[in-house]
């Protein structure tokens, strides 16, 4: 038989298989399952309602982070959030489930602190009822999201049934330019291969940008995996990836560190694995992105222009950027550089871990927000927001005019009530620019962190690196 | 458990925008709540179905007839991206929709459909323009026809076009099958995969931790 390089995703998929369920489709064992206020008690109130245990409740873990508001003593909470949050308490301690509770190391945003705590580790199966569950790919899990009876089945099962995706790998090559991040490189990706590009396909990232890049940083990259259509998004585990993993609080230690990181330095695609796609990108041509539409397609580099319908000879095409230009209120044709801002949210899965807070603040120190604009920054976990304090990167935010909030998921997707006004523009360094996303009518522009908070000091979309220091 | 699918024949609206997320599908805040099965039929692409001041958008495919009527959707490429929330599918159930026709879903979406009895038709998107056109050219009149267990499609001047499923997901909708009670016949592999994975990854089932 031809022996055949294997891929990163088949390694870890072939050692999660309990049974064939047909050819292309199996059961797969999940190691963690993560969840949160918005739909965690739902699954354990559907499962109780069944008459059925949870059967891993070990492997299984929750925090707060959809439905609680971001306000201090998480002041504004609805009525509704606070019987989620609720529920989720009584449901997990009826269970055995660990709750990572509000005011807790360990609460915070469910894709952020599965890595901060050690849980999602490489060549882990982790499923969470949120399409960004992706983001745990950053380390080398394979890790997906799943709708509410997928959750149902996992909590009763503690496996899933699974089509094996087609492979993508896309290579980042070369060196980032000032002022270009993670998330700009994943933004110029999604642009160049569109929303629906990875569809059908679990997605590597590698190339030498990837190797150079933090681990911080790939989980940036791989949270959006979901936006070019790949419910899975992974990186190849290395020494940086133990070197983040070692001693948190979840992680093996000791004698078993030993084994595990042994069984982790199998992981990595064999040099000679084939994928079904390939992509090159060179990061040395991408500049800081911004998106000007409603899909996080619809982007550019920050000196570009909202395109003109009119120069689009594709009868659909035209019309689906016209609908786009029309929802945003721009003008065909017109440099996004300089359009103004209402409001600058600075958080979410994407972009809250204490890089991006710092190089938010980098670019917000010694300043101040413009007038008229309203700039949020939301730290990803209880954790972060305890760091970053200690390195007084709230009062810098602070002092410049930035709000300095509780952690949690708050207007990524405007689940607690935070919303931008209708009619309003935000640059946000989230995931989504969907129409209404942000709120009914909400203008979201997706960026960088230190975009973001250039453009909230510009009082209009900035390029950052002309406010580099 | 999924309300068996076998054949349907059916008013079909198309909407045929590239991209339509599942957030467009259902607003986060219809689905904040403990029990808000049943309640979101009428919110179902709300912010393209109603206008500001809250009245219905006559300019709204669903808000015409013969298409408030529609069991089908016949859909622009990747609709139901984004969001994994599986309230989008419910929604649609609750507006009366059970089978939808595009060139291409989100997977997760797609995954959901048929934990909820909805059946989604992946076909060539020359299939599924041809299909949008003669359903307008009957001003929505024109009934599409769905049969899942021969797989084939019928538009309304009685072309038939054949479709790809897999065939386990296929059997599942003809049969509504539960995935929760089929998977636990099977307890015993899984405790024995369990079994042998603590010597193999014993990191994984947090082996010597008090955690």
């Amino acid at each position: 038989m031809e022996k055949r390089g294997r891929t990163l995703l088949a390694k870890i998929w072939d050692q999660h298989v309990i049974a064939h369920v047909s050819d292309d489709t199996d059961l797969l064992h999940v190691d963690r399952h993560l969840l949160h206020d918005l739909g965690g008690s739902r699954g354990l109130l559907d499962l109780k309602s069944r008459n059925l245990p949870v059967h891993d409740p070990e492997l299984t873990f929750a925090t707060p982070d959809h439905a609680i508001s971001s306000a201090r003593g998480r002041a504004g909470t609805s009525k509704t959030g606070q019987e989620l949050l609720e529920g989720l308490r009584v449901e997990t301690s009826a269970s055995g489930i660990a709750m990572f509770d509000i005011d807790e190391p360990g609460q915070g945003i469910v894709h952020v602190i599965g890595p901060e705590l050690g849980l999602s580790l490489p060549g882990c199966l982790i499923v969470c009822g949120d399409s960004h569950t992706c983001t745990h790919g950053g380390l080398g899990a394979l890790a997906f999201g799943i709708g509410s009876s997928e959750l149902t089945h996992v909590l009763a099962t503690q496996s899933l049934i699974q089509r094996r995706p087609k492979t993508m790998r896309v290579k980042f090559e070369g060196r980032l330019s000032s002022g270009v991040t993670a998330k700009d490189l994943i933004l110029a990706l999604i642009g160049h291969v569109g929303a629906a590009g990875g569809t059908g396909y679990a997605v590597e990232y590698a190339g030498s940008a990837i190797r150079d890049m933090p681990i911080e940083g790939r989980l940036t990259i791989c949270n959006l995996s979901i936006e070019l259509g790949a419910k899975m998004g992974m990186i190849a585990p290395d020494e940086k990836t133990y070197e983040y993993i070692r001693g948190r609080r979840y992680a093996p230690q000791g004698e078993m560190w030993q084994r595990a990181v042994e069984a982790w330095r199998q992981l990595p695609s064999d040099p000679d694995a084939v994928f079904d796609r390939e992509v090159v990108i060179d990061v040395e041509t991408i500049i800081p992105q911004v998106t000007w539409g409603i899909s996080p397609e619809h982007v550019v580099g920050v000196d570009g222009y909202v395109p003109d319908p009119a120069e689009i000879a594709d009868p659909a095409r035209r019309a689906a950027i016209e609908t786009a230009i029309d929802y945003m209120g721009l003008k065909p044709g017109a440099p996004i550089i300089g359009t103004p801002v209402d409001w600058v949210f600075i958080g979410s899965c994407t972009n809250s871990r204490l890089s991006d807070l710092r190089a938010a603040a980098e670019i917000a120190r010694g300043r101040k927000v413009a007038p008229g604009v309203r700039a949020w920054v939301v730290p990803g976990s209880e954790t972060i927001k305890r760091e970053a304090a200690a390195e007084g990167l709230d009062k810098l935010f602070t002092d410049a005019g930035f709000e300095w909030r509780e952690p949690g998921c708050s207007m990524c997707l405007a689940a607690n009530g935070e919303i931008v006004a209708p009619g309003q523009r935000s640059v946000s360094t989230s995931n989504r620019n969907f129409i209404g996303r942000q709120g009914p009518r909400a203008r979201t522009h997706l960026a960088s962190p230190a975009t973001a908070a250039a453009s909230a000091i510009s009082g209009a979309i900035a390029d950052v690196r002309t406010m580099e220091r | 458990m999924p309300k068996p699918f076998t054949k349907l024949s059916a008013i079909a609206a198309p909407i045929m925008r590239s991209n339509v997320d599942t957030d467009v599908v259902i607003r986060i805040e219809r689905l904040v709540g403990t029990s808000v099965r049943g309640t979101l039929g009428k919110w179902a692409f709300g912010s393209l179905r109603y206008l500001p001041d809250g009245s219905e958008n006559p300019e709204f495919i669903l808000n015409r007839e013969p298409y408030r009527q529609a069991e089908i959707l016949i859909t622009g490429p990747n609709f139901g991206c984004g969001s994994s929330r599986e309230g989008a599918v419910w929604s649609l159930q609750e507006l009366g929709i059970r089978a939808i026709i595009g060139s291409g879903f989100g997977d997760i979406f797609f995954a959901n459909c048929f934990q909820n009895g909805i059946l989604p038709i992946v076909v060539d998107k020359v299939i599924v323009d041809g299909l949008a056109a003669e359903v307008e050219s009957t001003q929505g009149a024109g009934r599409v026809s769905v049969d899942l267990e021969e797989q084939t499609i019928t538009s309304p001047s009685g072309q038939r076009h054949s479709f790809e499923i897999d065939p386990r997901r296929r059997a599942g909708l003809l049969k509504g099958l539960d995935e929760v009670a089929l998977t636990l016949q099977r307890d015993a592999e899984i405790r024995a995969f369990q079994a042998a994975d603590r010597i193999e990854r014993p990191w994984i089932h947090f082996a010597g931790k008090s955690a």
